[in-house]
């Protein structure tokens, strides 16, 4: 156990620390949410993830997204990975930077436990619903972050006891800005769901 | 009976005999590509659509919007 992990345990049980060790992430996309998300999982304890990104950091990620001036063109799953190792060197990190379509999703995130859809386009964010949700999996989906105004409250929304839409269901970043400040509320709000899910033991097998 | 009562988005909602996943799309006026639709707990895909929703079916409808 390293020193990171040795710190864990002043706030969680020697058996807590090992539920949450065991159990596998998915994450699809690694943005606004899914660099957040990460970071927040790893802080947490978790340290078997996957992340799946095909994109390089730009100039205009870096007003949200957990990447520096000095990542500007390299994939983001890459410099991700790196900076979760850096919070916890004894991380498993697997890294994809490619492409989720239709065709190939299923070949992802086959032994996770919970699959985070963090995804920025309608059909990409879909779709990882519609693949992953026929399984027992943990599916947690970010739906409405943008702007600055709090009217639009963000907000868990459970489905079946597997499936959580979390956001405010509505603002999109067709009409306004993905701004740091709800885009990390969100991608919180979601790895606390995963956080509670394990401590709470539901997460219920991968099958 | 004339009518069937589904559940949807956690609301009663009375409908039409041999109603279905499309036909309620259309009543919400939901766009089919960017929504996820549950019945019973379980993921409905589009090619399913068309089924008839029966008496005490649940649904969950979730809109996506971009942004992640």
């Amino acid at each position: 156990m390293n020193e990171f992990e040795k710190g864990l345990l002043k706030y969680f049980s020697e058996d807590d620390l090992r539920t949450i060790q065991d159990i596998r992430v998915g994450i699809a996309g690694a943005g606004g949410l899914g660099s957040n998300i990460a970071v927040c999982l790893v802080r947490s304890g978790f340290k078997n993830l996957e992340i799946l990104d095909f994109d390089v950091v730009e100039a205009s990620n870096l007003n949200r997204q957990y990447y520096f001036m000095d990542d500007l063109g390299k994939p983001k799953v890459a410099v991700l990975k790196d900076r979760l190792l850096t919070i916890n060197p004894s991380a498993q990190i697997k890294v994809f930077n490619t492409k989720m379509d239709r065709d190939n999703c299923v070949d992802f995130f086959k032994e996770a436990d919970i699959v985070f859809e963090a995804f920025d386009r309608v059909e990409a964010k879909k779709m990882v619903l519609e693949t992953f949700g026929g399984s027992k999996r943990i599916i947690i989906c970010g739906v409405g972050m943008a702007g600055h105004k709090n009217e639009n409250e963000l907000k868990i929304r459970k489905l079946s006891g597997r499936h959580f839409i979390v956001g405010d269901g509505e603002t999109s970043i067709k009409c306004m800005p993905p701004l740091a400040p709800r885009v990390m509320a969100c991608a919180s709000l979601m790895a606390s769901i995963a956080l509670e899910c394990v401590l709470e033991n539901k997460t219920g097998g991968r099958k | 009976m004339s009518e069937i009562t589904l559940k949807i988005n956690g609301n009663e909602e009375k409908m039409a005999i041999g109603i279905t996943v499309a036909d309620i799309l259309v009543k919400y006026n939901l766009d089919p590509e960017a929504v996820v639709v549950e019945v019973n707990e379980d993921i409905r895909l589009k090619d399913v659509w068309n089924k008839p929703l029966v008496d005490g079916d649940t649904l969950e409808l979730v809109r996506f919007v971009g942004g992640g």
